[in-house]
């Protein structure tokens, strides 16, 4: 789609004097903000218009609110006001044990739960400085490639929602399903699973699971080309993505933009290469980058990603090593089942981990890994004591909102919808 | 990470630019952390960003914590990256508590890195550290005419009252 042409942006070149006191006086009443992010040049002719976009808008992806100044359909400024779904996760995790926290962080960002539960359950074993075993941290590899595959899922199915692709969300939500079905069956849980634990993963997966994932991978990749068929040389979508929401490499870095968004821009970061954290070092993988940073680009890195993330999958299941699934600590890790009902000692610890919990030492960690949309970095604090004194996330979507006013000044009100479905923020996750 | 040499080298390296800078160094658990007051944290950031050699380029993440009853209570902790070198560095600013009445100042670091912007709002909104110098220092995720820092560890858990409509007209300060 053709930028904004010149017809429709008003003449800059005209002093401030030119124009007229009236005009300056109702175009400086309508700047948002005077940050330099949100500055915009308001020597124009043309009176803005403000309107609220959101908080209930299906196209905000959740409840966000974009104050938007329009010059006819021309995006000239924006702000995101968020905070409408804070439910203050960061202070409860300060009032319960660190067992407890799990489930807390596992519903901020609602649609990549196993990665906030790694990202807390790192810090801590950092800070215990556990060992897990091999067996939890391919299971754990596995599962958060299988999360990543079904947040992509989402945010690809409602991208093309929003860009009036209705049967691209039908079938990715179809998909979806079926990675919703292998959680369920190794956990219990569809969303939100608790299956990763201080020092391990909950259980092992269950028999004729490895079966399931395998039917999974071997069907996934042709699903993705049947995605590409159907938006790839889409020429309703083409004209929406293609040139429209580009970001320089070097601004969004100083935005502190991070995952796929800067990595369509030709940035080849991810913290599974660079900083390898569980399995990562021992699996194959490559990093998919854009070359122009539009939002085809984002889009074609994020399908790119998926077909990566099946790969990973199926190492983990060659590759997955025997042994316990969960580490032998007594003082951190729940003792088994059936020893309760013969070992006394076994008891006591258990009843001290369920009633107490355990008790970390005192310590700070920050413990980053590659979440589906970015650098998702849990920051906890230790006091000694069973709780936490200070939990904190680094939130991508939270960070990369930022780039959103980047990504929409000067294109059309159509082209924002389109930059904040590829930005793909999940606002549980920024209002934590 | 720079290891616990190199980050002696680095608090060194600093010190001798700006003369008693860093108070502190500590290396615990694989994580290096500078420790600074609140009137230099704004020279050292810029000195580990610009300086030859050190290019902490990228400010990953900046959260603050509350160290009641410790002294000083407050911390702000600027989580840096170098990313050509994949190394981390935490630079821990502590900030002591005010007279009664009053907010802690900082300096503001989104003149050095943008990206700071939410981040400092953040902290503004749930620790009450004000950052002079923030070009739109307001709250972000609560209401915009919410009192008192929730986050501080003195802030109870449980004290808001929920308003309902058949609660509302006994709420306090609530009108039609």
């Amino acid at each position: 789609m053709a930028t904004p042409t010149d017809d429709r942006i008003a003449d800059t070149t005209r002093t401030v004097e030119e124009m007229g006191r009236d005009a300056v006086a109702r175009t400086e009443a309508q700047v948002i903000g005077t940050s330099p992010i949100e500055q915009t040049a308001l020597e124009r002719e043309e009176e803005l218009f403000t309107v609220n976009m959101g908080p209930h808008h299906p196209a905000t992806h959740g409840v966000l609110r974009l104050l938007v100044s329009l010059e006819g359909e021309v995006v000239r400024d924006l702000k995101p006001v968020m905070g409408y779904v804070h439910t203050g996760i960061e202070k409860s995790c300060e009032q319960h044990s660190y067992w407890k926290v799990i489930p807390f962080v596992e519903r901020m960002d609602y649609l990549s739960y196993y990665f906030n539960a790694e990202a807390f359950c790192g810090a801590v074993e950092r800070l215990l400085e556990l060992e897990i075993p091999p067996r939890a941290k391919w299971l754990r590899t596995m599962h958060l490639e299988l999360n990543r595959i079904s947040s992509h899922l989402v945010g690809l199915g409602t991208t093309a929602l929003d860009l009036g692709a209705i049967s691209m969300f039908w079938y990715c939500f179809r998909e979806r399903d079926k990675i919703l079905d292998l959680m369920e069956m190794s956990s219990g849980q569809r969303m939100h699973t608790r299956y990763f634990q201080v020092g391990g993963v909950i259980e092992d997966i269950p028999l004729g699971f490895e079966e399931k994932v395998r039917a999974f991978t071997d069907e996934m990749p042709e699903r993705i080309n049947q995605y590409a068929a159907l938006l790839d040389r889409n020429e309703i979508f083409l004209q929406r993505t293609k040139g429209t929401g580009m970001v320089s490499r070097e601004r969004l870095l100083e935005l502190g933009v991070t995952g796929p968004l800067l990595r369509a821009a030709g940035e080849p970061w991810d913290l599974r290469k660079v900083e390898p954290y569980l399995a990562y070092d021992e699996v194959e993988f490559d990093i998919p980058v854009g070359t122009t940073g539009d939002n085809y680009d984002r889009y074609k890195v994020r399908l790119q990603e998926m077909r990566e993330s099946v790969r990973i999958v199926e190492q983990c299941l060659d590759g997955l090593p025997e042994g316990p699934w969960i580490a032998d600590d007594r003082k951190v890790v729940l003792p088994p089942r059936h020893e309760l009902g013969t070992s006394m000692e076994a008891l006591i610890h258990h009843f001290k981990l369920v009633t107490e919990g355990y008790r970390v030492p005192p310590g700070e960690s920050y413990y980053p890994i590659e979440s589906p949309r970015g650098e998702l970095g849990c920051f906890v604090v230790a006091d000694g004591s069973a709780k936490p004194s200070r939990v904190h996330m680094r939130e991508p979507s939270f960070v990369n909102l930022q780039a959103l006013r980047d990504m929409c000044i000067d294109g059309y009100v159509a082209d924002m919808i389109c930059n904040l479905a590829m930005l793909d923020p999940i606002l549980g996750g920024i209002d934590r | 990470m720079p290891d616990a040499p190199g980050l002696e080298l680095i608090a060194q390296e600093v010190n001798t630019r700006h003369d008693g800078a860093v108070i502190g160094t500590s290396y615990d658990r694989r994580e290096a952390t500078l420790l600074v007051g609140p009137g230099s944290a704004h020279d050292v950031l810029r000195y580990l960003k610009e300086a030859p050699g050190q290019e902490y380029h990228s400010l990953v993440s900046l959260h603050a914590a509350d160290y009641l009853p410790e002294e000083p209570r407050f911390a702000v902790h600027y989580e840096l990256l170098n990313m050509p070198r994949v190394e981390r560095l935490r630079v821990k600013c502590l900030i002591e508590e005010p007279p009664a009445g009053e907010l802690p100042q900082l300096r503001t670091v989104t003149d050095l890195f943008p990206t700071a912007e939410f981040h400092e709002r953040e902290v503004y909104d749930f620790f009450g550290i004000v950052f002079d110098g923030h070009p739109d220092l307001r709250r972000i995720l609560l209401p915009e005419d919410y009192e008192g820092f929730p986050q501080r560890r003195d802030f109870p858990v449980g004290g808001d009252p929920v308003i309902f409509t058949n609660t509302e007209d006994e709420m306090p300060g609530w009108t039609h």
